[in-house]
């Protein structure tokens, strides 16, 4: 009998195996969906960069740029220039503005992605408003920075040959009414 | 192999009697009954609700579902899509699985290994018994409210948010829905830890792994794939209801989350599933098909090990349900071609049914008719799988009645063919009582007739562009989708001949043999009396 309790804890424990390692799977989907698009530029998930030290190339892409506001989210926000030409390798600075329309503080997050989502792996941002929550006292105007470069490597790509344009798109969300933190919105 | 003499029922240790038999039954033929008896209940439901979409898809416009709403439209419509979400959940969760992994596999994956019981009966028991809460929950969840002013989880069976998450339905039905399937996948799980240790730990002397019947093999891969799978779906589910009543943002933009990770977990939980659910009728169909061919089993462990690969191979092919969230062309190509891949091992599947078969002795006897008639129609869907599995004719085909028919075909047409051959070919063995041939047969070709009518036609909806999971659709549309209203009702008149050949059998069905197949019927449970003892070998028999 000691014998079969032996067997049937080790088929147990195989089971267990199986059963911890596809739950491990579940719980750490986030961090890995996060790392996966990162690394792949998946749904034109963008790069993030400390500093720009790449050369110049003469190849230029016109930047396109675009902005958003949830139904939630009282506030205008509006890309400051509609395009911008930019050389691969050269740092630029974007700008958006913002307005918020209501009579609270409000803060707001942005998400980002950039299309043709196969663009995502070769656009790095250096400083974006987008990194930070932000927020916008009753009637306040902003003016919102981002600094951005296209990374060589796109040139060694070669289903990026026909990307002669890239958008970079934001959407601003609802956080939290600094004005009234407990209650409803 | 054993004799009768070894199976006497020695141990009369007073097992329990009358209601308690059932509700504290250790034993694996009694808790197999009851998975049975289970998921036909919840098959008649699961059929009940499609055959109300089909009565109110028979013509254009939306004139059915507002009688039972009393005329309220947009009640009607979300009766609509709560019919196809649980239409869905009851028939994957409660009828297929239960009915071939719980029922079958319970009352004949001991008998075929040799063993007296399962593993672990006491958990076996636990197993059967989160089911019906289960369902209940799920159909709690079609009577509380969903989205705003509205009743039920009108989602799909796939729950995927936003239309599943606070923002489409705030009200209670979903977590119903979630909460009914975390049960239905604990209970899933234990039985497959159960299989898994019965088959590793109590096969009879003798009886290796290469000398396992093919039904045990496919029960075992069946089990690893229901441990893999189901909790990536439960971590699914639990993020989804944190999303929903705890402010998490898994799933949320607004909170830099990402709808699509739902999808990408959701189906890596998904596809093993649909193999899941015809893994076990594979098993079923390969005995039924070696019996009335009077042949052994046609290559046994290339079948054995094309069970293995179609489950490897099931894990890595997910996306295959999300070739329109945006996939970049170089991933869409990995999947697609995993995707075909998969067509190998199952078409050694089905030309080794038809090699066992070949110079054989047939005799189509109803559960052979049923055994073809899974390979006929599992072939079709097949071969609109490998049709789907093109990312670039996905585009067009995504969402459409085509994929309706496909997923029919394999499933409703495939895994339910094979439930009623197993039925047929074991319910003998299983009340002691034989069923009456010629309605068997007659049985068969309503229930092929009708499914066909029902299905077939879906494909040129679908070639036309009918999205699925549409209350109402263009006039253009309208001939396919009567006559696929139509096969419903033949196929409803299958279903009642069914039922009152399973009374038939209980009341008045002649005393069945042990062994009515003959020479083809192989394996353990044969050796034993119709119905076999309460409990059977008391002394393991010997394979040679």
């Amino acid at each position: 009998m000691e014998k079969t309790k032996m067997k049937n804890l080790k088929a147990l424990m195989l089971a267990m195996l199986a059963l911890g390692a596809s739950g491990a799977l579940a719980v750490y989907a986030v961090p890995l969906y996060e790392m996966f698009c990162k690394v792949t530029g998946f749904g034109g998930t963008v790069q993030r960069a400390d500093s720009n030290e790449s050369e110049q190339i003469d190849r230029v892409i016109t930047i396109r740029f675009d902005g958003s506001v949830d139904g939630s989210l009282p506030w205008k926000f509006k890309p400051v220039q509609v395009t911008q030409d930019v050389r691969v390798g050269e740092t630029a600075l974007a700008f958006y503005e913002a307005t918020n329309l209501s009579d609270h503080a409000i803060t707001g997050s942005a998400v980002f992605n950039v299309t043709p989502h196969k663009a995502g792996l070769y656009f790095s941002k250096i400083e974006c408003f987008c990194f930070t929550e932000q927020t916008l006292q009753p009637g306040e105007t902003a003016s919102m920075p981002v600094t951005y470069y296209i990374e060589p490597d796109i040139m060694d790509d070669r289903k990026m040959n026909n990307v002669h344009e890239i958008t970079l798109s934001y959407s601003f969300f609802f956080q939290r009414d600094e004005d009234n933190l407990d209650g409803e919105v | 192999m054993a004799n009768s003499a070894q199976t006497h029922d020695a141990h009369d240790h007073g097992h329990p009697t009358g209601w308690k038999r059932y509700v504290y039954s250790t034993n694996h033929k009694d808790i197999g009954i009851l998975y049975l008896w289970f998921s036909g209940a919840a098959g008649v439901l699961g059929f009940l609700l499609s055959l109300l979409i089909r009565i109110e898809l028979q013509e254009p416009g939306v004139q059915f579902l507002p009688f039972l709403t009393g005329g309220d439209m947009d009640a009607a419509h979300q009766l609509y899509n709560v019919l196809v979400t649980g239409h869905g959940l009851v028939m994957i969760f409660f009828l297929v699985m239960p009915a071939l992994i719980g029922g079958f596999g319970n009352y004949f994956l001991p008998i075929m290994i040799g063993a007296p019981d399962m593993a672990f009966p006491r958990m076996n028991n636990i197993s059967f018994w989160l089911l019906p809460p289960a369902l209940l929950l799920l159909l709690l969840g079609m009577f509380m409210e969903g989205p705003p002013g509205g009743m039920g989880a009108g989602t799909g069976w796939t729950l995927y948010p936003p239309l599943s998450s606070a923002l489409g339905h705030p009200g209670p039905a979903v977590d119903l829905t979630i909460l009914s399937m975390h049960i239905a996948g604990i209970s899933s799980i234990m039985g497959a830890i159960n299989f898994i240790t019965t088959i590793l730990n109590m096969r009879a002397p003798g009886m290796t792994i290469h000398k396992m019947p093919l039904f045990a093999w496919s029960m075992l891969v069946t089990a690893f794939l229901l441990l893999l799978a189901l909790p990536v779906l439960a971590g699914a589910l639990t993020m989804l209801l944190t999303d929903r009543n705890f402010g998490t943002a898994f799933f949320d933009p607004a909170g830099g989350g990402d709808p699509i990770l739902y999808q990408h977990l959701f189906w890596y939980f998904g596809h093993p599933e649909v193999y899941i659910m015809v893994m076990p009728a594979f098993g079923i169909v390969s005995h039924v098909v070696s019996t009335f061919s009077r042949k052994p089993v046609f290559g046994y462990l290339g079948m054995a090990y094309a069970m293995v690969a179609i489950g490897f191979i099931g894990f890595i092919v997910w996306a295959h349900h999300m070739y329109t969230v945006g996939l970049s062309v170089d991933t869409k190509a990995y999947f697609l071609a995993a995707t075909m891949v998969i067509a190998v091992p199952t078409g050694v599947k089905i030309f080794s049914w038809i090699a066992t078969m070949w110079g054989g002795s047939v005799t189509f006897k109803t559960p052979m008719l049923f055994a073809v008639g899974f390979i006929m129609l599992f072939t079709i869907g097949g071969v609109t799988g490998v049709v789907l599995a093109n990312a670039g004719v996905d585009a067009a085909l995504h969402d459409t009645y085509y994929v309706v028919a496909h997923f029919h075909y394999v499933l409703s047409l495939g895994a339910v063919f094979a439930i009623f051959a197993a039925f047929y070919y074991w319910i003998g063995k299983m009340s002691g009582r034989d069923y009456p041939e010629w309605a068997g047969k007659v049985h068969f070709w309503i229930t092929f007739i009708g499914v066909n009518l029902v299905f077939f036609p879906q494909h040129f909806l679908g070639l036309q562009g009918m999205p699925r999971r549409y209350v109402d659709y263009a006039d253009g549309y309208v001939f396919w989708h009567e006559v696929s209203s139509y096969g419903i009702y033949i196929t409803t008149i299958g279903v009642l001949w069914f039922f009152g050949i399973v009374a038939y059998v209980l009341m008045a069905g002649k005393k069945a043999q042990a062994n009515p197949w003959g020479e083809g019927a192989t394996t353990l449970e044969w050796t034993l009396p119709s119905p076999p003892p309460f409990h059977q070998f008391n002394e393991l028999p010997k394979i040679k």
